[in-house]
């Protein structure tokens, strides 16, 4: 049976790592490339980049980033960040992306995610949705959590996924950063209600959190982490082991 | 000398990078002559697979990877690159691949276990069944990343590994210098790599 992934996920700015990291070990804790290799050999499952440059000059930072990243990593890499239009799309794919995460860019044009699916295939466009509660209702947040689209989550991302989104990636802004646990209510709104993969963000404090979110959510398919990663506190490997103990399917084995 | 076969379809970039990175040299190219001068040959693919056929045909490659094989050349097929190697595919109607395998492709909804997310993405393990070189040094249940939403069927004597979704699934087939891998060895990790590295070897 297929295993629950876990995701470590990446800011890059400027060719570095923004969020803090800790590492012993690694020569050059902010080094996007390094990093990835060192979480593709801690067993890994998958690697989330995002791109929060706002310059032309940081975005060709990170497209050589990206091409030096997948060289050297050979599990599935998914970029975000600034994906806008299908050339945005082909320029990460051609730097070795396997799926392009979408968030902004599909709220400001709804025909994009239909496009890119045509194109590149329903497995290759991840919709990725920050969420917060306005008045009990779960909203659409777009430009980084900046602006309420008005957008109730439910609906906007089963209308995403029937436009050909293969995956989802579900933030919660209530969770984010106060590494508390995920969000289980929003994760069970949405993981119910559509049929591709739903991969949770956002509030991950403790190994526990990873262990309760998949035996609440049998649906949920992917854990992201990145704080609770970056700062060394605990390995890939170390969430993975209590996931088995809780008989939780993962992939142990990191090289044969 | 491992070629890649380009023929529009798909990423080829981890694939050239895996090789670099076990040692391969490999060429990347959609040029006949290239792949005629090729020691061994990867037939990559994503996508649907009528298009895919299209495009092996409309570059003159289809009888091109027939003939190689045929005569012996060591040819792996991934994924919709794998599909293409049996006789046919209900893939939205139905389609001729290269019938290098006996066998066809169909879909998995209606022939798994009901209520299971369709495609079947991510991580999954090997149990292995007709003996395959590419396996070589990699242990049952190591496991592989998958993205599909049809498997072959109807093709157990040539089934080297299956995969369990709801369901038996075939993983890999080999018929004497013809492989196939519906997984991606160039997204599975070190495990990937060393099925990669066999495959050179054959």
């Amino acid at each position: 049976m297929i295993t629950k992934r876990i995701i470590p996920c990446l800011d890059v700015r400027d060719g570095r790592v923004v969020k803090g990291v800790n590492f012993q070990g690694l020569r050059d804790v902010s080094s996007p490339v390094e990093l990835a290799g060192y979480y593709s050999d801690a067993g890994a499952d998958e690697l989330v980049f995002y791109d929060i440059t706002a310059s032309a000059e940081g975005r060709r930072l990170f497209t050589d980033i990206l091409t030096q990243t997948a060289s050297r990593v050979f599990i599935p890499l998914t970029v975000g960040g600034g994906i806008n239009t299908l050339e945005d799309f082909d320029r990460v794919l051609k730097c070795g992306a396997d799926k392009v995460s979408v968030n902004s860019g599909a709220i400001r044009d709804p025909g994009l995610i239909g496009r890119a699916a045509r194109r590149y295939g329903d497995q290759c466009v991840v919709i990725s949705a920050d969420v917060k509660r306005v008045n009990g209702v779960f909203t659409v947040f777009a430009r980084g959590g900046r602006d309420n689209t008005g957008l109730e989550a439910v609906e906007w991302i089963r209308r995403c996924v029937g436009e050909g989104a293969g995956e989802v990636v579900l933030n919660s802004m209530d969770t984010d950063g106060v590494r508390g646990g995920f969000d289980l209510e929003m994760l069970k709104a949405v993981s119910e209600s559509v049929s591709v993969p739903v991969i949770a963000s956002g509030g991950a404090g403790k190994i526990l959190d990873f262990v309760t979110l998949f035996k609440t959510l049998p649906r949920v398919d992917a854990g992201l982490a990145a704080s609770i990663l970056h700062f060394g506190e605990v390995t890939v490997t170390d969430i993975k082991k209590a996931l088995r103990d809780e008989g939780i399917n993962v992939r142990l084995s990191g090289k044969p | 000398m491992v070629g890649i076969i380009d023929y529009g379809v798909g990423n080829l970039f981890s694939l050239r990078s895996s090789f670099a990175c076990v040692g391969e040299a490999c060429v990347v190219s959609g040029d006949p002559a290239v792949i005629r001068r090729a020691d061994r040959l990867i037939l990559p693919g994503v996508g649907a697979f009528e298009d895919a056929a299209k495009k092996l045909r409309d570059t003159g490659l289809f009888e091109v990877v027939r003939e190689e094989a045929l005569a012996g050349k060591p040819l792996m097929g991934i994924c919709l690159g794998m599909q293409l190697l049996f006789e046919r595919s209900f893939e939205y109607g139905e389609h001729l691949g290269l019938g290098l395998i006996p066998g066809e492709v169909v879909p998995m909804a209606g022939r798994i276990e009901p209520g299971l997310k369709i495609p079947h993405i991510g991580w999954n393990a090997l149990a292995f069944q007709n003996p395959s070189g590419i396996y070589d040094g990699i242990p049952e249940g190591a496991h592989v990343y998958f993205v599909h939403s049809y498997f072959a069927d109807g093709c157990a004597e040539h089934t080297t590994a299956v995969t369990e979704y709801g369901g038996t699934l075939t993983a890999s087939v080999q018929r004497g210098n013809v492989v196939g891998c519906q997984f991606h060895p160039e997204k599975s990790g070190g495990v990937g790599l060393r099925i990669l590295k066999n495959f050179a070897k054959l």
